[in-house]
């Protein structure tokens, strides 16, 4: 148990990365890095929120933008309607994802493999064309949140090192939270469902029950992600819940290696740098990051934790 | 005459044109062995699926312990203490062996909607589990991965899987498919054991098994219960004997 291994050297070192990168932005002078990360921490807790019911609960949602968005429109929206506090603005954000989620998901786990791709994409989209039309708050063009959430005093999220902080806390939590979740009772029961859901039930599960839970816990994650992603950007507009977002958020999961704790983090970090020093490099990035995940995705079964589980054994 | 343990009424079940179970009723009383045998395609499976709850019946009634539960589903059949193995083995493969017993404990041990103990530290769940597969004959593997079980040893830990839910009626489908002579010798030493403490409905190939274990036998062909009764009798039945054992020349003499 206690042995090392290179996957967990390199989680501990992208970890302790992720926790000192504000010391170094501030001997350095790099905000921009500071900023950078920040957006990478947020949307690998949108990962991670996906790979609970992708990874371990077997269901390929591709419509987990969504959450980000409603979580992003909560605090938006309030923050227009002039309630700034985060003790209200966040626990709505939560709810409102928890309602989303249990909808779509009593509706979309009566279908399984492509047909629940399919009906999840759909239901992401039409919040996509329902954020799209709520022309009081800004409809296409989106909705600047003038004031980010106000934690009186507790916490200042307009400071770059308290808000990534703040980020990290949450990156963390979830994914302990995700960790006990896994293990326990609960966890159990819905990664045995995705391993033969037959079987879960002639045992005497009732499947769906389960899944709809696990999927609601995910969509609220998604939701905290959302929340923050609109403080950090201090802006909230449809595109967050596009399908391709929802197609980020999966490529990062497939990326860093389904299934596993850390690997969606990993993905994410691997993959918004990527984008980033790309995009640099070329304005036809993309036909060097296609290939790229592609490779990764081919030769690395079990994505970049897998790669680095095999370096071990050979 | 006590109510039986498991009671079939009329049931029917059609597939299009086909009729998959044709009238089929049969009583098991509790503590018995009732062993039902059939050619292929006679609906032995369809029968089962119906009484474990994978497959609607058009009409007819299933009762467990004088209650109805024709239209329940499979895990709520379950909870009332009915557990099946599956004739192509049906296991959790990335999981461990102790894993998939014990999830079968945890079924029967409240909800699981408990999202922070570490479940696979339960002393109770781990307890049963290994006291199942001990009655198996499979603890020594119980850390191992399914996926690398051998199919006789996952034939185990089907059964292994069942009795878990401490059943008061075990369901067994086929469960000497694919065993070599000396895995489907050890079988039937197990199911001789089990038996005493458990009634078992069992659906099987094997004929010298079927008549070394069964209290009684019901013959199932084209979905229609042609014959009901004692090994002795339905050796001696001239229907079976042309329906189905006559070219087989299956049921000689058993020990």
């Amino acid at each position: 148990m206690k042995t090392f291994t290179v996957s967990k050297a390199v989680t501990a070192l992208m970890l302790a990365g992720l926790v000192l990168l504000p010391l170094y932005s501030q001997l350095s002078g790099n905000i921009f890095i500071l900023t950078l990360f920040t957006r990478v921490i947020i949307l690998a807790l949108a990962a991670a929120s996906l790979n609970l019911i992708m990874g371990f609960g077997g269901m390929m949602s591709f419509g987990h933008a969504a959450y980000l968005g409603i979580g992003g429109y909560a605090v938006g929206m309030l923050a227009q309607e002039g309630v700034g506090s985060g003790f209200i603005q966040f626990p709505v954000a939560l709810a409102a994802s928890a309602i989303y989620g249990l909808v779509i998901g009593a509706l979309s786990l009566r279908t399984r493999g492509v047909y629940f791709i399919m009906i999840t994409l759909a239901f992401a989209q039409m919040a996509y064309y329902v954020a799209s039309g709520l022309a009081r708050y800004g409809g296409d063009d989106g909705l600047t949140v003038y004031k980010r959430s106000d934690f009186s005093g507790l916490i200042n999220l307009s400071n770059r090192t308290q808000f990534y902080y703040l980020c990290l806390g949450c990156l963390f939590a979830v994914i302990v939270l995700i960790w006990r979740i896994v293990n326990s009772r609960f966890g159990l029961v819905v990664q045995g469902l995705r391993s033969n859901e037959q079987r879960m039930q002639a045992i005497g599960f009732p499947a769906k029950r389960y899944q709809l839970v696990c999927f609601v816990i995910s969509g609220m994650m998604c939701g905290l992600a959302g929340a923050l992603l609109a403080n950090n950007t201090d802006f909230i507009s449809p595109a967050v819940m596009y399908w391709t977002r929802s197609g980020d958020l999966m490529v990062m999961v497939i990326l860093g290696g389904m299934g596993t704790l850390f690997g969606p983090v990993m993905g994410a970090v691997v993959y918004l740098l990527l984008e980033e020093f790309l995009s640099q490099l070329t304005e036809y990035w993309a036909l060097i990051m296609g290939p790229l995940l592609l490779l990764i995705v081919l030769f690395g079964r079990g994505g970049i934790m897998g790669l680095l589980g095999r370096l071990n054994r050979g | 005459m006590a109510e039986p343990l498991l009671r079939v009424e009329k049931l029917v079940r059609r597939f299009g044109g086909i009729v998959a179970t044709d009238n089929v009723s049969l009583d098991v009383a509790s503590g018995e062995l009732h062993a039902i045998i059939g050619p292929n395609g006679a609906g032995k499976t369809t029968l089962i699926s119906q009484l474990t709850g994978h497959l609607e019946p058009h009409s007819g009634s299933v009762s467990l312990g004088g209650r109805d539960i024709t239209y329940l589903p499979a895990y709520r059949r379950c909870a009332l203490g009915l557990a099946r193995s599956f004739q192509i083995t049906s296991l959790l493969l990335d999981f461990t062996a102790a894993d998939n017993v014990a999830l079968a404990a945890q079924a029967h041990a409240g909800h699981s909607f408990r999202f922070f103990a570490d479940a696979r530290k339960e002393k109770g769940l781990r307890d049963a589990a290994h006291a199942a597969l001990d009655r198996v004959g499979l603890l020594h593997r119980a850390d191992v991965l399914v996926s690398r079980l051998s199919h006789g040893e996952r034939r185990q830990i089907e059964l292994a899987v069942a009795l878990a839910s401490k059943p008061k009626l075990l369901l067994l489908d086929e469960p000497m498919a694919g065993l070599g002579v000396t895995e489907s010798q050890g079988m039937v030493k197990l199911l001789q054991e089990l038996r005493k403490e458990v009634s078992i409905v069992l659906v099987e190939h094997d004929m010298p098994a079927v008549f070394a274990l069964a209290d009684r036998i019901s013959v199932l062909v084209y979905g229609r219960v042609i014959a009901s009764g004692d090994p002795a009798a339905i050796r001696a039945n001239e229907d079976v004997k042309r329906a189905y054992l006559g070219e087989a020349h299956v049921v000689t003499h058993h020990v």
